[in-house]
């Protein structure tokens, strides 16, 4: 029997998650549902009157996280509720089924943020003087809240209050991101220039990788008993 | 030669003693039942075996050959038939045995899917959704998925649950025809598959 890499056995969970969500959709629907309401209810709500810059970024990773908490716990509660975990866990190796979950997730988000961003846009009459500056920090901030959402998604799987415990446990690990999210946003919307940004990027660079790194180290101990 | 060894093994859920100073020493070729009543702890024996509960105390020593087995290769060698298993009800049955043998680190033809489909009675559904299967079918597919893994170390949990006659019969060949060259541990509360096994261990009262 051929050997397959860990590359290709983290493939494996992200396109059987990915298949399975294309049968299902149940956490794209959740996702994008949750997104497109909150966004909607927002706009409404403040007007298109030209809203403050630090305002229009703060509702707007208020929506992304709250969408995120919405379904991106769902990689993992599938499993445990559908007793299909412990398949996984006899045959996967752990780091291939936390990188394949990641990806889905990581999936997930990009596609509700290229939905999400445009019609936020559209309805808030915001303007993103600096597009690469904004498409920058949507990278970052995808990758930040994916890479703490999914390890924070793994611990819950098997408590009762789930959707209380993920919003409980993910809110202080991704505060700070949060913050640097906001006033990075801030800066691209109000048209200043990459120097401002620095700090806040480079503040959302080291936090997804330190959490992907304390991710992949922790995942086993986590996925075991 | 593999060899599953067992030493001293002890668990606890609390202030819940499940078993304590459990010891065997199994070989390919040889087969062991672990039986006792409804509670006794057969199950939580075969998870602890499989790594997927830490002893309280005690060791699980998995060998090929004099080498120890890392943890790598015990997830490849190994295999869990088990009513606590399910397998993925929105994939057909060809979805989760290539999954299933991809993410342990192997490849598997699709001549040989169709091999262990007919061989657990399940040919010509190959490609139907298992959530459309009925729980004897289910259990029919764990063996496949079980087997797809050409396992050294097979465990087999109430292994005749769920299945008819017909079924039952195929559990006893696929049994048969391993007895000579995977490690076998079988947990049951049933006499009649007491006789699947070289040897007993008892657990519980």
């Amino acid at each position: 029997m051929e050997s397959v890499g860990l590359a290709g056995r983290a493939f494996a969970v992200f396109a059987k998650d990915l298949r399975l969500e294309w049968r299902s959709r149940y956490a794209f629907n959740t996702i994008l549902m949750f997104g497109v309401t909150t966004l909607a209810v927002v706009s409404f709500s403040l007007g298109q009157s030209g809203l403050p810059s630090r305002l229009l970024a703060a509702l707007f990773w208020i929506i992304m996280f709250f969408s995120a908490m919405a379904a991106l716990s769902q990689v993992f509660v599938r499993e445990e509720e559908a007793g299909t975990a412990l398949a996984l866990k006899l045959s996967a190796d752990p780091t291939a089924v936390y990188l394949g979950k990641l990806f889905f997730n990581l999936t997930m988000l990009s596609i509700l943020t290229v939905i999400i961003t445009p019609l936020f846009f559209i309805l808030t009459d915001a303007s993103a003087s600096r597009p690469a500056l904004f498409v920058m920090i949507l990278i970052l901030g995808v990758i930040g809240l994916c890479a703490a959402t999914t390890l924070v998604a793994a611990i819950i799987s098997k408590a009762a209050m789930k959707g209380a415990l993920f919003s409980v446990l993910s809110f202080p690990i991704l505060i700070l991101p949060l913050m640097m999210l906001v006033s990075a946003t801030d800066i691209a919307l109000a048209g200043r220039g990459w120097g401002d940004a620095v700090a806040p990027l480079q503040g959302l660079l080291a936090y997804g990788v330190v959490m992907i790194t304390a991710s992949l180290l922790l995942f086993r101990f986590v996925w075991r008993e | 030669m593999h060899r599953l060894i067992a030493q001293s093994l002890a668990k606890r859920f609390g202030a819940l003693a499940v078993f304590s100073d459990i010891s065997f020493e199994l070989q390919s070729g040889q087969s062991l039942a672990v039986v006792g009543p409804n509670g006794s702890g057969k199950s939580t024996l075969l998870m602890l075996l499989l790594g997927m509960y830490q002893p309280t105390r005690g060791a699980v020593v998995f060998k090929d050959g004099d080498a120890l087995m890392d943890e790598d290769a015990i997830r490849r060698k190994s295999a869990l038939v088990s009513p606590y298993l399910s397998l993925y009800d929105n994939l057909t049955a060809e979805e989760n045995l290539v999954f299933l043998v991809t993410v342990s680190g192997g490849n598997v033809t699709g001549k040989r899917i169709n091999e262990l489909l007919s061989l657990v009675g399940l040919e010509g559904r190959g490609m139907d959704p298992v959530g459309s299967y009925s729980s004897g079918m289910k259990q029919r597919l764990k063996y496949a998925a079980a087997l797809v893994k050409e396992p050294a170390f097979l465990f087999l949990d109430e292994p005749m649950s769920n299945l008819d006659d017909q079924g039952k019969q195929m559990v006893r060949d696929v049994i048969e025809q391993l007895r000579g060259q995977a490690v076998i541990v079988l947990g049951t509360n049933e006499q009649e598959d007491y006789g699947l096994a070289d040897g007993i261990c008892r657990v519980g009262r």
